[in-house]
């Protein structure tokens, strides 16, 4: 019964997903954007603690994609509010279905759609000249990406839970999600930060998700791939679990 | 199988210090139609979240269906279906995918959801838009679609939260006679909360008359209405008022007899008939009747004979209100 549970709730995100052709669009414009013009605006750049061999394009393409599922995810797991503001909660909370279900199908929605993103903004990068190393590598940045994603939903859905109403949004946005972005290290190598900002980096999951994606995809990184996965294993269980848990504490009415 | 759909005993919800439903206790048989009358802000949406398990209780204990509403939150979910006040249907899928949806989160099998699905379709007159986007819907389509939905899963108890709010009086006509056919052809039991009097009049069996999170009375329409002492005939005279009054004091068939400054208030069954006699009384006992104002009693008469209050006069205040704050949040959308 909870797996139909689970299965309908993903159901539903890919129909609203796919109808939403604007939101695909809106959602994938900024991150290509940025990859565009800062690819081409600093393509001659060299930025001091990046190797030597590196464009600033291959640089940039692992940094956009944690951005992009860092913005999704993030959306994804926030979206609770937008079914509070139009009602549907109710329904889905009324529903003879565990808690912890109605977690997981939204976590397995938002991830799906978040990696649909991915794979969209990886191939246009592939275009403008970004090269993949191999099979195995895109399969490490795959597992990356779907850590980011968990993590960042997992985030979401803790906001969600402690908000009424879609008034906190741009407070979210302005004060957690942005300086998430800036502080990971996707535009530009955290070496070069001063040491106290670089403490408050390393409380950030999408330094590693981003420093993960890198070790993957170009075989240059701050830390080791194993060291940043088992920091984004770490983080993506603390995010679902504390999501969860506040979802569960959460009144519908 | 139980006698009783529902068992709520001193029932009680506390919102930071204030009591939103005050130890309420009422039984429901199986196949009731029950309503919750009261005006905006008396407790019976609370009532209905405490029940739906959406809501925890503050102290008291409800039943449903036999199972503990605190307790067995996924058994009482299994047995009931609720049509909330405000809309709760996803706007980005048509009528049947809404359908659906609701039908594998209750865990039907693919061939039992597939004919439900029709059967409520059709049960509500929506078989030809079922695949239309709900956000072409009109009021009380998506009205008709929320109450199937609440039926598919072949709920024991089923709940209308305000069922017909903000909808117009034919669409509102509608919903009533299908509430009516639900009820009498499912067997199932419905609980309505409204602060129409007339669509509590028309549909329910027995109302529960709800004040400041107090049940204030609890009986069928005409028992409530009777307890009033019948019509209400009033008459307005010129001349010897005193002398008119005191004859009709003596008359059995009048149950009271009350003046206002001119105006005498009788109380009598069918009044209609007794105008033409206690005109002509009147001119015997020296005094002529000027006006002549016969009433019914409805249950707002009785909500006022509880109350102290119209629900009128409070509803004007509400619908202002939910006017201003409708305005606000279209402001916020843009």
């Amino acid at each position: 019964m909870n797996r139909a549970a689970v299965y309908v709730l993903w159901l539903r995100e890919m129909k609203r997903f796919i109808r939403a052709k604007s939101r695909i669009a809106g959602a994938l414009a900024m991150p290509l954007f940025f990859l565009a013009f800062l690819g081409i605006g600093f393509k001659r750049i060299s930025v001091p603690g990046m190797s030597g061999q590196v464009d600033y394009i291959q640089f940039l393409v692992p940094g956009i994609l944690g951005m992009s599922l860092l913005f999704s995810s993030t959306f994804g797991g926030l979206s609770v509010l937008w079914d509070k503001e139009f009602g549907f909660l109710k329904e889905i909370m009324v529903a003879p279905v565990k808690r912890i279900f109605i977690v997981v199908g939204r976590i397995t929605g938002g991830v799906t759609t978040g990696m649909i993103q991915s794979v969209l903004i990886l191939g246009v990068s592939l275009l403008m000249g970004f090269r993949i190393p191999s099979v195995f590598t895109l399969l490490l940045a795959f597992l990356f990406m779907f850590l980011i994603s968990v993590t960042f939903i997992g985030l979401g859905l803790i906001f969600a839970s402690r908000m009424k109403d879609i008034q906190g949004f741009s407070i979210v946005m302005n004060f957690v999600i942005f300086p998430l972005f800036f502080l990971s290290g996707a535009l530009y190598p955290l070496e070069n930060f001063p040491f106290w900002l670089r403490y408050i980096s390393y409380l950030d999951p999408l330094t590693y998700g981003v420093d993960g994606l890198r070790a993957a995809l170009l075989g240059f990184s701050s830390y080791s791939s194993i060291f940043d996965l088992v920091m984004m294993l770490a983080f993506s269980s603390l995010m679902v679990f504390l999501g969860a848990y506040f979802f569960e504490k959460s009144e519908t009415v | 199988m139980k006698d009783y759909a529902i068992k709520v005993h001193k029932l009680t919800r506390k919102f930071n210090g204030l009591t939103a439903v005050d130890s309420i206790s009422f039984t429901v048989p199986n196949g009731e139609l029950f309503g919750l009358l009261g005006p905006n802000g008396a407790g019976k949406t609370t009532t209905i979240n405490m029940l739906s398990t959406l809501l925890s209780t503050t102290s008291g204990q409800a039943e449903l269906a036999g199972f503990d509403v605190s307790k067995h939150r996924d058994e009482v979910r299994q047995n009931i279906g609720v049509v909330f006040q405000e809309p709760a249907l996803d706007t980005k899928l048509t009528g049947k995918e809404n359908l659906e949806f609701h039908a594998m989160m209750y865990g039907m099998g693919k061939k039992e959801r597939k004919e439900r699905v029709q059967e409520v379709l059709r049960l509500v007159d929506l078989t030809e838009k079922a695949g239309v986007l709900v956000e072409n819907y009109s009021g009380g389509m998506k009205r008709r679609l929320e109450i199937a939905r609440g039926l598919v899963h072949r709920p024991k108890v089923l709940f209308l939260d305000e069922p017909t709010l903000g909808l117009d009086i034919q669409t509102r006509r509608y919903i009533w006679d299908y509430v009516k056919r639900l009820n009498q052809e499912n067997e199932v039991t419905i609980v309505l909360t409204t602060h129409y009097m007339e669509e509590a009049d028309f549909l329910c069996e027995r109302i529960a008359i709800m004040d400041y999170g107090k049940f204030v009375a609890m009986d069928s329409p005409d028992k409530l209405k009777n307890i009033l002492g019948g019509d209400v005939v009033s008459l307005e005279l010129e001349g010897d008022v005193q002398d008119v009054m005191s004859r009709m004091k003596e008359l059995s068939w009048i149950h009271t007899v009350t003046l206002h400054g001119e105006v005498l208030s009788l109380t009598m069954e069918s009044g209609e008939r007794k105008i033409p006699q206690l005109i002509n009384m009147a001119q015997q006992n020296g005094a002529q009747v000027s006006c002549v104002h016969l009433r019914k009693p409805s249950l707002d008469d009785v909500f006022l004979h509880y109350t102290g209050r119209s629900i009128r006069d409070q509803e004007a205040t509400q619908i202002e209100k939910n006017r201003q704050s409708l305005r606000g949040r279209m402001g916020r959308r843009r």
